[in-house]
C-alpha cells in the first residue's frame, strides 16, 4: 500500500456530534451548518511538534508534582498504554497532556465551586511523551466523581482529561479516559454522546500486570489517532 | 481496553470548563509551566509583527469565557516548522514554532489575543492563512477554521480553500486589518451559530 499525503478522515462514526441535546451546553455552541470538506494542504498535514523539551522531570508524576508537605490522598494509580494511528502504527515521541480532579472530585481550577476539599498536595495536571513504540506512562491518584449543573443530580463519572497532538494538526485529539465498572457512565451525557459502538474505547482497563506491587493500581488506556491514509494498490 | 482491528479512532470528548490549569496554566496564573501561550514571537522572529484578536460568540451572541483557541501557521517564508514540510532549510526560522494557545477566561472582554507574525504564502497556490482549532465546554469535538487576511484580496481570490466555501460565507474567514498605533491588529470573531456562523471545516 502506498501512502498518500492525506490524513485519514475524522471518523464521524467514532466521534460525538456537535449537537447533543442531553448535554445542554451544546445547544448554543454547536455549529449548525454542515462542515465544509477540505483537501489536506500543508496546514493540515503539519502541526505542532512537542517532544521531551518542555516536559519537566516530575511532569509525568501527579503524585509528586503538586506535593507541598506530603503525598496526595487517594488511591494511587499508574496509567499506561500506547498511542497508535488508525493503521495500527505507533505514534512515537508525541506529547500527552493530562488534567483531572483530585480524589475527592475537586479541581484546583478557580471556577470549580464544588464544596469538596482541595488537596494541598495535589495539583492535578501533568504531561508525558510516548516512547519509540508509542508507549506512555504517568502516575496519579484516582480522580473522584463530581456534580455538575447539567440536570438535577448530575454527576460526572471518574475521568482523566487527555490532550494529544499526534503527527499533524489533523490528528489533534482532546478526550477523556474513564474507569471500568463506573455506574455513572450510563448516566453521563458526555460519555453517552459518543456513538455506542465507540464508547468502550474511552474506558480504560484494569490490569494486574500494569499494577505496581505495594504501590499503584494499573490502568491501560490505548489511544488511536488519525494518521497517514493509505491508497489501495489499484489506485 | 482491548484494541479493535482495524484500529478505530478514539472518540473526542469536550475539553470541559476546567482545562486552564492543564493546558493554559501560566496565562491563568497557575504555577505550572505552559508549553505554549499567546505570544508566538520572540525578539529574533522574522516577519511582520501582528496581533490577532477576537471573541468566540455563542448562539445567543454572548462571548464564551471558557474557550481555548489554538493557532498553527507558517513562518514569514511560508514554511511550516514540521518534518512534513521538506522544502529547503533556508526557509526555516528557528525563532518561530508556529503554534499558539490562548484561553478566553482571563481577558475582561473574553478575547483571545495572539502576538504573532503574518505568515508567508506556502507557494502552493494558497493565500497566507492561519489554521485555527476551537475547543470549549459544550463542544464535544473540536472545530477547525481558518483565518485569512483582509489585505490579501488578490491572493484570497485565487485561494482554493476559500473558493470551495459558498461565496456568501467567505467573509466569516477573513480577519479585518486595523492599523493601530501599537501595530497591525487583525480582528476575527468566531461565531458558533447564527447568521454570521463561522465556516468550520471537516479537516
Ligand atoms: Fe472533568
Amino acid at each position: 500500500m502506498a501512502e498518500t499525503d492525506q490524513i485519514t478522515p475524522r471518523d464521524w462514526s467514532s466521534h460525538p456530534p456537535y449537537n447533543h441535546p442531553p448535554y445542554r451546553s451544546t445547544e448554543l455552541r454547536a455549529p449548525t451548518k454542515p462542515l465544509i470538506p477540505i483537501s489536506h494542504t500543508l496546514s493540515e498535514r503539519t502541526g505542532p511538534v512537542y517532544g521531551h523539551d518542555g516536559v519537566g522531570p516530575l511532569d509525568h508524576d501527579l503524585t509528586r508534582n503538586g506535593a507541598r508537605n506530603g503525598e496526595p490522598l487517594g488511591e494511587r494509580i499508574v496509567v499506561t498504554g500506547r498511542v497508535l494511528d488508525d493503521a495500527g502504527r505507533p505514534v512515537p515521541h508525541t506529547l500527552i497532556e493530562v488534567w483531572q480532579a483530585n480524589a475527592a472530585g475537586r479541581y484546583i481550577h478557580i471556577v470549580d465551586q464544588h464544596p469538596a476539599p482541595i488537596d494541598p498536595n495535589f495539583f492535578g495536571a501533568g504531561r508525558c511523551v510516548t516512547d519509540a513504540d508509542g508507549r506512555y506512562r504517568f502516575y496519579s491518584v484516582k480522580p473522584g466523581a463530581y456534580p455538575w449543573g447539567n440536570h438535577p443530580n448530575a454527576w460526572r463519572p471518574n475521568h482523566i482529561h487527555f490532550s494529544l497532538f499526534g503527527q499533524s494538526l489533523s490528528s489533534r485529539l482532546v478526550t477523556q479516559m474513564y474507569f471500568p465498572g463506573d455506574p455513572l457512565l450510563d448516566l453521563d451525557p458526555i460519555f453517552l454522546a459518543s456513538p455506542s459502538e465507540a464508547r468502550n474505547r474511552l474506558i480504560s482497563e484494569f490490569s494486574i500486570d500494569a499494577t505496581e506491587p505495594e504501590f499503584a493500581l494499573g490502568y491501560v488506556f490505548d489511544i488511536v489517532l488519525r494518521g497517514r491514509a493509505a491508497t489501495p494498490m489499484e489506485a | 481496553m482491548s484494541q479493535e482491528t482495524p484500529f478505530k479512532q478514539t472518540p473526542s470528548q469536550t475539553v470541559g470548563p476546567y482545562f486552564a490549569y492543564g493546558l493554559t496554566p501560566e496565562q491563568y496564573g497557575y504555577s505550572h509551566a505552559a508549553i505554549a501561550d499567546g505570544i508566538m514571537v520572540s525578539g529574533g522572529t522574522e516577519g511582520e509583527r501582528i496581533r490577532v484578536e477576537g471573541r468566540v460568540l455563542d448562539g445567543a451572541g454572548d462571548p464564551v469565557n471558557d474557550a481555548m483557541i489554538e493557532l498553527w501557521q507558517a513562518n514569514a517564508h511560508g514554511h511550516y516548522n514540521h518534518p512534513e514540510d521538506a522544502r529547503e532549510d533556508n526557509l526555516l526560522d528557528p525563532e518561530f514554532s508556529g503554534f499558539g494557545r490562548f484561553g478566553t477566561g482571563v481577558d475582561a472582554e473574553n478575547r483571545f489575543i495572539f502576538s504573532t507574525i503574518k505568515p508567508g504564502a506556502a507557494g502552493d497556490g494558497q493565500a497566507p492563512h492561519i489554521a485555527v482549532v476551537v475547543f470549549m465546554r459544550g463542544t464535544l469535538s473540536h472545530a477547525y477554521t481558518r483565518i485569512y487576511f483582509s489585505d490579501e484580496q488578490d491572493a484570497n481570490g485565487s485561494d482554493p480553500v476559500l473558493n470551495s466555501v459558498p461565496q456568501d460565507r467567505r467573509q466569516t474567514l477573513i480577519a479585518r486589518r486595523d492599523d493601530t498605533p501599537g501595530g497591525p491588529v487583525y480582528r476575527f470573531d468566531i461565531h458558533m451559530q447564527g447568521e454570521r456562523e463561522t465556516v468550520f471545516f471537516d479537516v
